[in-house]
C-alpha cells in the first residue's frame, strides 16, 4: 500500500532517519515502536506530508510520490492523528470536526443540520456522548483527543496513522477506539499505530517495526514476539522489574484530608464529594480513575489552584491548616505538584534548562537581591546529574529536549523546593519505556528519602509498578482502596466504573 | 563544532541591529553634511532619551506578554503635575497650609503619579482579568482627560532655570537626559539579567500558567511591571516638560507607538517571554536617527511616516525569518 524506500532525513547534519525501508501493507495494523528520539515522529511527518525534503522514495499505490504538505497527503488518502491536540478552543465540537471541510448548502451557506448528523454518527462510533454545540475549551483532554480522532475519520483515508492516540483517554474509551481500528482494518485500510503501551500493541497489531536511533532494527509479525523481547529491541538493553520496598512506609501521616468536597465552578454540581484519606511519610499512594473521575481536580485543590473547597479539613505535616490558597503557599509548606501537561503547565519552553529548573527556588539563590550565578549553576548541575537529565548544556532550550528529559526537568524543579509531599499527575504520559523506568526509580527514591508521594495515573501497570496503596476514584468520590499486592486489574476497574 | 557555529551565528544575529544602525548613519552622512556634527548628534541623542525611558518600561511589559498603550498620556499627566507643583505649590484647602516644592520634590511627585496610574493598570489587569490592551487603552483616555482637567487645557510654563537644566543641561560633556536614559537602561539590564524579578518577567511572558504553578506570585509581578512602566513614562514626561520649560496638555501623543516600535525593532517578541533591553535601546536609536536623517535630507513629513512604517515592517520580517527554526 505505502512503502518507504531508503529514506534518509537530516536536521542540521544530525541524522533523524538513516536508510529506512518499510512496507505498510493494506488491511493490516502495524505497530511502530521506539524510544523517544528514535525517529518515529520524523517518519510520520514524512508520511503525512509535513516534510517534503528527504532522500529516498515514498511509494504509494505503485507510484513514487512526494507530498507537498499535510493537505496534499490527505488528498491522496493518508491521514495522521497527532499526539498533540490541534483543536480551536472557542469553536464548537461540530465546527472543529468539520474545520476546513465544511458542508455547504447549494446557496453557499453552512449546512449545519447535515454536519451535526454526520458528527453525531462519528461520535457514536467512538461511544462519546457530547453536546455538539459545546466549545471544545470546556471539554476534558481525553474528550478532545477523541474529537481529534473523529476529525480524522471524517476523511475517507486509505492509510490512518495514529500517534499515541490513547495517551489522554481512559480505559473504557480505549475499547471504542479498538473497535474502530478493527473496522478500518476489515475495510482494507492500513493503520499505523504508534504507542508506548505494550498491551494495546499486542491487542491490535499484526506486524511491528522497531526503530532505534533513526534506523529500523527489526520488523516482523507480532505473533512471533513477546512483550519483553519487543521492549529489549527498543531500548537495546534489559529493564529491571518492580523493586519491592515495603519497609520505607512509615505510620506517620504527613498529609490528611477529611470530608473534602468541591463545587463545580459553573454548574450546580460536585466535582469532589466527601473525600477522606491520608498519606504517610515514605509511602507512594496511587490514585486511579477513569476520565472525569476528579483525580486532577483533587490534586489541583490540594495545590491551591481551585479556590476554597466547600467543606473539609486538612492537615499537613501534623499541623491543622486551612486548604492552601495558591501554589506559592503550597510550595512554601512543602507540597509540590508535578502537573499533567508538561508543555502547557510544567515548563517555560522558551527558557533554558537552568532557568526552568531553578524557577521555584530563585529566592534562595539571591544574595542582596542579586541572583548568584555560581550557586544557580551548581544547583542545576546537581539535579541534572541526580536525575540523569540528558542535555548538551544547562543553557539548552527545554523545548529541544526529548519528552522524558523534559519531564525530568519539571520533576527536578519541584524536587529543588525540597517538598515533604510530592504529587505527580500522569508522570509518564507520552514518554518512552526506558525513561518511564527511570521516572519510576526516581519516584521510589523520593519515597525512600521520606517523602510522601501521590501518583495519579490512568495506566494500571504504572500504579502496580510504583504504588504501595491504590485509591480508586469515580465521579468525584473515592470508591475503593487497595493494598497494591491485594489488588487486581479487574477489581480496580470494577471500582472505577460508574454504576448506572 | 556545531555548537560554536550556532553561537557564532547567534552573536551575529545580536549584532544585526547594530549593523543596520551603522548603515543607516552611513547613508545619511553621505547625503547630508549636517548629520555627522557634534551638535546634531547630541541633539538626536537628547531627543531619543525620552523614548528610551518609555521604551525600556514597555520592554518589561511586552516581555511579560502584555502591552501598555497609556504611556503617552501618563507622560503628559506626570509632566503637568510636576509643572504645576513646581510653579504653584500645593494648597491644602481646609487648613490654609501652603506647600512650596523644590524641583526634586516636584519630580518625585510626578514620578509617583506615573507609578500610581501604572499601578491602577496592573490592578485592573490582574484583579479584574481585563486584557492589557483594553485596560491600558482605557487608561490612555483617562490619563489624557485628567491632564486636561489638571491644566484646564493650558500649558504650564516658566518653571525656573534649575528645572529647565534637567532637559537642556550638560554634565561632563554629555546632555543630562542622555545620562538619565543611560542610567535607566543599565538598571533595567541589571534587573532583567541578574534579579529574580527579571527572571519572573521572562517566565510569566513565556508561560504564565507554568510560572504560577512554580509558585511565582504572578499578579504581584505583573502589577509591578505596569507600575514601573508608568514611572518610566513619568520620567519621560518630566524630561519633555523640562526641555520645553513648559508642560503641554497634549504632550506625548502617539509616544506609545514609538515606544512599541522601538521594542519591536529591538527584536522583542510581542507574544512575550523573549527580548532584550539593549535591543530596545538600539531600536529607539534607529528610530531617532531615522527621524533626524529624514528631516535633514528634506524628505516631506508625509513620506517620513511611510518610511518609518516600512522600517518597522522590515525589521520584524527579518526577525521572524531568523526565529522560524525555533518555533
Amino acid at each position: 500500500m505505502v512503502s518507504l524506500r531508503n529514506i534518509t532525513k537530516q536536521f542540521n547534519g544530525v541524522y533523524a532517519l538513516r536508510d529506512v525501508s518499510i512496507e505498510f501493507p493494506a488491511a493490516k495494523v502495524i505497530a511502530l515502536v521506539g524510544e523517544n528520539g528514535a525517529g518515529k515522529s520524523t517518519l510520520m511527518n514524512i508520511l503525512s506530508g509535513v516534510y517534503a525534503d528527504y532522500e529516498g522514495e515514498l511509494v504509494y499505490q505503485n507510484d513514487v510520490v512526494r507530498f507537498q504538505g499535510p493537505r496534499d497527503a490527505q488528498d491522496y488518502g493518508i491521514t495522521i492523528i497527532h499526539q498533540e491536540l490541534n483543536l480551536i478552543p472557542y469553536l464548537s465540537v461540530v465546527e472543529n470536526i468539520f474545520l476546513g471541510r465544511e458542508l455547504i448548502t447549494p446557496w453557499g451557506a453552512l449546512d449545519t443540520p447535515k454536519m451535526k448528523t454526520v458528527a453525531k454518527q462519528l461520535l457514536s462510533r467512538l461511544k462519546l456522548e457530547l453536546d455538539l454545540d459545546t466549545p471544545v475549551s470546556q471539554l476534558k483532554v481525553g474528550e478532545c483527543q477523541l474529537i481529534e480522532i473523529a476529525k480524522a475519520l471524517l476523511v475517507e483515508s486509505e492509510v490512518v496513522i495514529m500517534d499515541e492516540p490513547t495517551s489522554a483517554i481512559s480505559e473504557s474509551e480505549v475499547y471504542a477506539l479498538y473497535d474502530i481500528i478493527r473496522d478500518l482494518k476489515a475495510s482494507g485500510k492500513t493503520v499505523v499505530y504508534i504507542s508506548h503501551k505494550m498491551k494495546e500493541l499486542f491487542t491490535l497489531a499484526d506486524e511491528y517495526v522497531v526503530l532505534r536511533d533513526g534506523q529500523v532494527v527489526q520488523q516482523g509479525l507480532m505473533a512471533e514476539v513477546n512483550e519483553q523481547q519487543l521492549v529489549n529491541m527498543m531500548v537495546g538493553r534489559t529493564l529491571a522489574e518492580r523493586v519491592e520496598c515495603g519497609e520505607r512506609v512509615t505510620d506517620k501521616a504527613v498529609l490528611r484530608v477529611n470530608h473534602l468536597s468541591l463545587l463545580h465552578p459553573l454548574k450546580e454540581d460536585m466535582l469532589l464529594e466527601d473525600l477522606s484519606f491520608e498519606l504517610c511519610k515514605g509511602e507512594i499512594l496511587g490514585i486511579f480513575g477513569l476520565m472525569g473521575a476528579g483525580r486532577t481536580e483533587l490534586l489541583e485543590t490540594l495545590f491551591g489552584l481551585r479556590g476554597k473547597p466547600a467543606t473539609g479539613s486538612f492537615s499537613f505535616d501534623e499541623e491543622e491548616v486551612s486548604f492552601f490558597s495558591s501554589p506559592n503557599e503550597a510550595l512554601r509548606w512543602g507540597l509540590a505538584l508535578v502537573p499533567e501537561d508538561r508543555k502547557s503547565d510544567g515548563l517555560v519552553l522558551g527558557m533554558d534548562v537552568r532557568s526552568n529548573l531553578t524557577l521555584s527556588v530563585l529566592s534562595s539563590l539571591e544574595k542582596l537581591g542579586v541572583l548568584a550565578d555560581v550557586q544557580e549553576k551548581e544547583l542545576c548541575r546537581q539535579y541534572v546529574e541526580r536525575l540523569r537529565i540528558k542535555t548538551a548544556t544547562d543553557q539548552q532550550y527545554v523545548g529541544h529536549l526529548s519528552g522524558g528529559n523534559q519531564q525530568k526537568v519539571v520533576l527536578a524543579k519541584y524536587l529543588a523546593t525540597q517538598p515533604k509531599v510530592l504529587m505527580l499527575d500522569e508522570p509518564t504520559r507520552g514518554i518512552d519505556v526506558y525513561a518511564k523506568g527511570e521516572i519510576y526509580d526516581l519516584i521510589r527514591e523520593q519515597a525512600a528519602a521520606g517523602l510522601g508521594v501521590i501518583v495519579v495515573s490512568s495506566e494500571l501497570p504504572e500504579l502496580f509498578a510504583v504504588a504501595d496503596r491504590i485509591l480508586v476514584m469515580c465521579d468525584g468520590r473515592i470508591t475503593k482502596q487497595f493494598k497494591t499486592e491485594e489488588a487486581t486489574e479487574e477489581s480496580i476497574l470494577q471500582a472505577a466504573l460508574p454504576d448506572k | 563544532m556545531n555548537m560554536t557555529i550556532t553561537s557564532y551565528k547567534k552573536r551575529l544575529q545580536q549584532l544585526q541591529p547594530l549593523i543596520a544602525l551603522f548603515l543607516l548613519c552611513l547613508i545619511i552622512a553621505i547625503f547630508s553634511d549636517r548629520f555627522m556634527t557634534v551638535t546634531n548628534l547630541w541633539n538626536v541623542m537628547r531627543q531619543i532619551s525620552v523614548n528610551i525611558c518609555i521604551a525600556v518600561g514597555m520592554t518589561l511589559v511586552i516581555i511579560s506578554a502584555g502591552i501598555d498603550l497609556s504611556v503617552g498620556s501618563i507622560l503628559a499627566f506626570a509632566g503637568a503635575v510636576t509643572a504645576s507643583f513646581l510653579s504653584m505649590g500645593a494648597e491644602i484647602p481646609f487648613f490654609g497650609i501652603y506647600i512650596g516644592f523644590t524641583p526634586l520634590g516636584a519630580i518625585l511627585v510626578g514620578i509617583t503619579m506615573g507609578g500610581v496610574l501604572g499601578l491602577v493598570n496592573g490592578w485592573v489587569i490582574t484583579y479584574f482579568k481585563v486584557q492589557p490592551f483594553v485596560a491600558t487603552l482605557a487608561m490612555l483616555t483617562i490619563a489624557r482627560g485628567l491632564t486636561m482637567l489638571w491644566t484646564q487645557g493650558y500649558p504650564i510654563s516658566s518653571l525656573g532655570k534649575e528645572f529647565a537644566s534637567l532637559g537642556t543641561g550638560w554634565f561632563l560633556g554629555v546632555p543630562i537626559p542622555v545620562w538619565i536614559a543611560a542610567i535607566v537602561t543599565l538598571l533595567a539590564v541589571f534587573v532583567m539579567k541578574k534579579t529574580r524579578f527579571g527572571r519572573y518577567i521572562y517566565a510569566i511572558g513565556g508561560n504564565e500558567r507554568a510560572a504560577r504553578l512554580s509558585g511565582i506570585k504572578v499578579n504581584r509581578v505583573k502589577t509591578l511591571v505596569y507600575m514601573l512602566s508608568g514611572m518610566l513614562a513619568a520620567v519621560g514626561g518630566i524630561l519633555v516638560t523640562s526641555r520645553l520649560d513648559s508642560a503641554q496638555p497634549n504632550a506625548g501623543m502617539g509616544y506609545e507607538l514609538d515606544a512599541i516600535a522601538a521594542v519591536v525593532i529591538g527584536g522583542t517578541s510581542l507574544s512575550g517571554g523573549r527580548g532584550l533591553i539593549m535591543g530596545t535601546v538600539l531600536g529607539a536609536i534607529i528610530i531617532g536617527v531615522l527621524n533626524n536623517g529624514l528631516v535633514l535630507l528634506g524628505v516631506s513629513p508625509f513620506w517620513q511616516q511611510v518610511v518609518k512604517g516600512l522600517v518597522i515592517l522590515i525589521a520584524v520580517i527579518i526577525d521572524r525569518s531568523q526565529h522560524k527554526d525555533k518555533k
